[in-house]
Formats: C-alpha cells, structure tokens, sequence
C-alpha cells in the first residue's frame, strides 16, 4: 500500500460506514413495514411512499417548499441591493463584507433564540408596546409561519449575498457606465446590464438559501412552535415520538431528492 | 444630484440590512446584563452570569460539548487532512462524491441515518448512545470541512517543493512530513478551529444521537429556551457569542497566513 492509500484509508473508512451505510438502511427501511414494537420488519413494501401523498403529509410537504421558496425570494430581494451596495463601497468592502459574515458565524441556535427573545408574550417588543400602552394584550407575533419565516430570512441571509457578492465584484464598472452613456435608465441599465450578468450569483445564492430552508428543523421548531410542521419537523418527530422509522426513512428520502433537484440544475448550468 | 440621493438610499438601505442582522444579537447580548428577569431594563447586573456559572446542567452541558468538540475535532482534523492532502496527490472520486453529498444532506437526515445505524449496531453490541456516538457522527460532518480548508491551502502550495525534496534524497513520508506538512500548518489549525466550532454548535443531529447522560450545552440551552423566559440563556448565548467569534477570527487569520 503506497503512502497516498494509506492516507486515504481513515477516510474511506469513515465515510463508508458513518456516511453510506447510515444512508443505505434509510433507503432499506424505507421499503420495509414498521414493528410492533417501533423496530422495522419485512415485507417489503412501497406503503411508506404512497403514505406521504396523503393530503396530511403532501400538505407538510408542500408548506415546506412554500417557505423555503417564500424565504428564498425574501433573501433574494433584500439581499441584492446590499451585495449590489457593498461590491460599490470600494476600500470599505472588505470590513462591510465582514459585518454581514459575523453574525452569520456566531451559533446557530443562539441566532434563532435572540428571535424568541424578541418576539414571545413576554419578549422586548411586546413588553415595550404594552408599556407604551400602545396594546393592552401582547402581540401573537410568535408560533406562526410569519415568524418561522423571519427566523429562516435571518439564519440564511448572508447565504445569498455572499456568492452575489462575489458575482458582482468581477463585474466590469464600465459596463453600467456605458449603459448609462448610451441613455439608458439605471433602472433600464440594472435590469438589461447588471441582472443578467449577475445572474449566476443569483441563481447560486438561491440554491444555497433554498437547500437549507427546506431542510430546516431547528427554526420551524423553535419559532414555529410545533404548529408550523415542515419536512424536517416531520421525520424528526416519526424517529422519535412516532417511532415509524420506515415512514421516516421513506420522509427523508424524498427531501433529499427535492433538495438534490435545484443543486443539480445548477451545477448543469454552471457546466454549460 | 438625483444620483448622490440615490446612493444616500443605498447606504441607508444597506445600514437598515446591516441592523437587521446584527440588532439581534446585540440585544441579546445587551439584555443578559439586565438586573431584572423581565425584559424591562432595571440596570447593570451579573446576576445572571453568576447564576449561569451555579447551574450543574450548564456546567455538565459545557464539559460535554468540550470533549465533544476537542475529540472529533482531533480526529476529523486528522483524517480531513491526510485525505485532502491524498486527493490533492491524485483525486479519489468516490470519496469526495461522498463529502460532498455529506454537505449537502440535510441535518436532519444526517442525524435520523445515524440514529438508524447506531440502533441497528446496538442490537448486536451491547452498547448505548452517548459520548461516543455523538463524535463519531460529529467527525462523520467535520471531515469535508476540514477536507475543503485544506484543500484550498494546497491548490496554492507548489509541487515542485516536494520534488525537489525527494530528489534531495527524502522519502515519499519524508517529504510529506518535514517539507508540506510544516507549509500546512496554519490551514490545519484553521480547519481544526473551524471543526472545532461546527461540532460545538451543532444541536438537530446531536440531539438525535445523544443519550440521556450526553447532553451537551446546545441542547441545555435549547431545553432552558423551550420552558420560557429566563435571562441566564441570554449569559450563555452572550459567552457563546464572545467565544465563537474570537475562534473564528483567530481561524480567518491562520488561513489567510
């Protein structure tokens, strides 16, 4: 065995049988029926697949993609102007770039909680309105999708200006300028010069909002409050307090496939 | 005229994004020093962080979390290295076809898969969750982190060092060892605080493999933020804050050596 194979040995190790084999029992139990006592047993069956097109699960199913879509656009329209804004700053882009890139590198769980703080019964906005006596009873602003869905903007933001960013940063300058000296609009110049030719940065910085959002759980969970299921929410809750590991399995897969759709879109773009 | 307007609004806007991402944290954080427990600010307190510092849960949650991410980070730190370094030599596909679909499956699934196996493997051994499971799926995410960093630092590293060096008379190891491994150096202590940060901060697929008696401070913090109001989560998101981004800063600084 030659030095490289040796190196490369811990890895393939650990990643056939802490990442393959993981994913090759979920594709298994996906197609076998559930136990008596939670477990997975044969025969093997297509149920589990056919399960999720109830109107139940292809609700959860389609809420998901309605959230990650709507959060998506979300991020796309604010955060265009600020890469737009920042790509512009000249010397300043690099400490800009760095205020967007900080919060984004502080705790995950930390981020979606500061949201909880802010916006519960007792949180700062309500404890302040009811103090101004602007409101008598506090504000339902948690526990729903509005709230689910700000959290995911929030968590994923840098997500998408980053790549545009670094779309936009190549852009020649001259090209908006003669635009602008051949007569057109900005408006006219941003929608014929500018967004076509960011229009890799935009499509990748929607890729890398989408994937995440779809498969969120942590966020739906805390700020949704149980009662915004999304898929994540879902195949948490049938490996845990449903114990139906095979719907699980079957609810896994097809999130994978959902979330491999638009990488493999783009990646074929970016390929042309 | 109409065109400076036009870029006071830009600034403007991109100030009020710039607020709205790290306004947040900042009253957190702000909040944490607050003497009262309810969100009224009454003054300037510890109060909380002494509180937090008494908590046996939180205590036992930070150990945790620490050996968590001190072991796995060790060892993806290792095995990301070796195989990046392997893969910089001559690509090996299927493996990194295998980190990168690790990056792209959703945590969730990676966390319920590993659940399936673990199970699946306790049948025959008599073994349980905890500690251990919890870094072998925390080193399963890490190493394409790792792999990615060091990856980077080498596309920049020139080969001819390691000819020349094995010309000179080195071994194939010899030169690994004693000529890129030392220009390695900063990009691995890079990628060893980046694992580092990624296992301490990882709660949706920890949470699915952890036993009863591993629970580790995200999943403290998660538990304490579910039951309802109390400023000590504020203290130790405030702690979290502070250490994330001083690990991280010392991180961006190591690659860009």
């Amino acid at each position: 065995m030659n030095l490289r194979s040796a190196f490369l040995l811990p890895a393939r190790v650990w990643s056939a049988v802490f990442l393959a084999t993981p994913l090759a029992i979920v594709c298994a139990y996906s197609l076998l029926t559930r136990g008596d006592y939670g477990g997975v047993e044969r025969p093997w069956t297509p149920e589990n697949y056919t399960r999720l097109l109830d109107p139940l699960y292809l609700g959860i199913l389609w809420r998901s993609l309605w959230m990650a879509g709507l959060a998506t656009a979300v991020c796309a329209v604010a955060g265009f102007p600020l890469a737009l804004f920042i790509a512009r700053a000249g010397r300043r882009r690099n400490l800009l770039l760095q205020l967007v890139l900080l919060p984004f590198w502080t705790s995950f769980l930390v981020r979606t909680y500061a949201w909880l703080f802010i916006l519960r019964d007792t949180g700062l906005v309500n404890t302040a309105l009811l103090r101004l006596g602007v409101i008598r009873s506090p504000l339902p602003l948690l526990y729903n999708e509005g709230a689910v869905l700000l959290g995911l903007v929030y968590n994923f933001l840098p997500f998408f200006v980053l790549p545009l960013y670094a779309t936009l940063e190549r852009l020649d300058p001259a090209l908006p300028e003669a635009a602008a000296d051949l007569g057109a609009t900005p408006l006219r110049t941003l929608r014929r010069v500018i967004l076509p030719l960011a229009a890799p940065g935009i499509a990748a910085g929607c890729v890398l909002v989408f994937i995440p959002c779809l498969g969120a759980y942590l966020t739906p969970d805390l700020l949704g409050g149980g009662k915004t299921v999304m898929l994540g929410n879902l195949i948490q809750n049938q490996f845990t307090t449903a114990r139906d590991w095979p719907f699980g399995s079957a609810a896994s897969l097809v999130l994978m496939l959902v979330s491999a759709a638009p990488l493999w879109f783009l990646l074929r773009r970016e390929a042309r | 005229m109409r065109s400076t307007w036009r870029n006071h609004g830009a600034a403007i806007y991109a100030a009020c994004a710039l607020a709205f991402l790290h306004a947040p944290l900042a009253i957190l954080i702000l909040f944490s020093f607050n003497a009262s427990r309810f969100t009224v600010w009454e003054g300037f307190s510890l109060r909380w962080y002494r509180v937090a510092l008494e908590d046996p849960q939180l205590a036992e949650g930070l150990l945790n979390s620490l050996v968590i991410a001190g072991v796995s980070g060790v060892l993806s730190t290792v095995i990301g290295t070796l195989a990046a370094y392997a893969m910089w030599r001559r690509g090996a596909r299927v493996l990194s076809g295998m980190l990168y679909l690790s990056l792209v499956t959703p945590e969730i699934v990676t966390g319920v898969s590993l659940l399936a196996l673990f199970e699946g493997a306790f049948r025959f051994l008599q073994l349980r969750l905890g500690l251990h499971t919890v870094i072998i799926a925390h080193v399963a995410f890490s190493i394409a982190y790792v792999t990615i960093v060091i990856s980077a630092r080498l596309r920049s590293y020139d080969r001819t060092l390691e000819e020349a060096a094995m010309d000179l008379g080195a071994s194939e190891w010899g030169a690994f060892a004693r000529v890129t491994l030392p220009n390695l150096a900063p990009g691995i202590a890079a990628a060893g605080l980046l694992a580092l940060v990624v296992s301490f901060d990882d709660y949706v697929i920890t949470s699915l493999v952890a036993g009863v008696d591993s629970q580790t401070l995200p999943m403290v913090i998660y538990a304490m933020a579910r039951r309802g109001v109390s400023p000590v989560v504020n203290a130790v998101s405030a702690f979290i804050v502070v250490a994330f981004g001083v690990v991280i800063l010392l991180s961006e600084r190591l690659q860009r050596r």
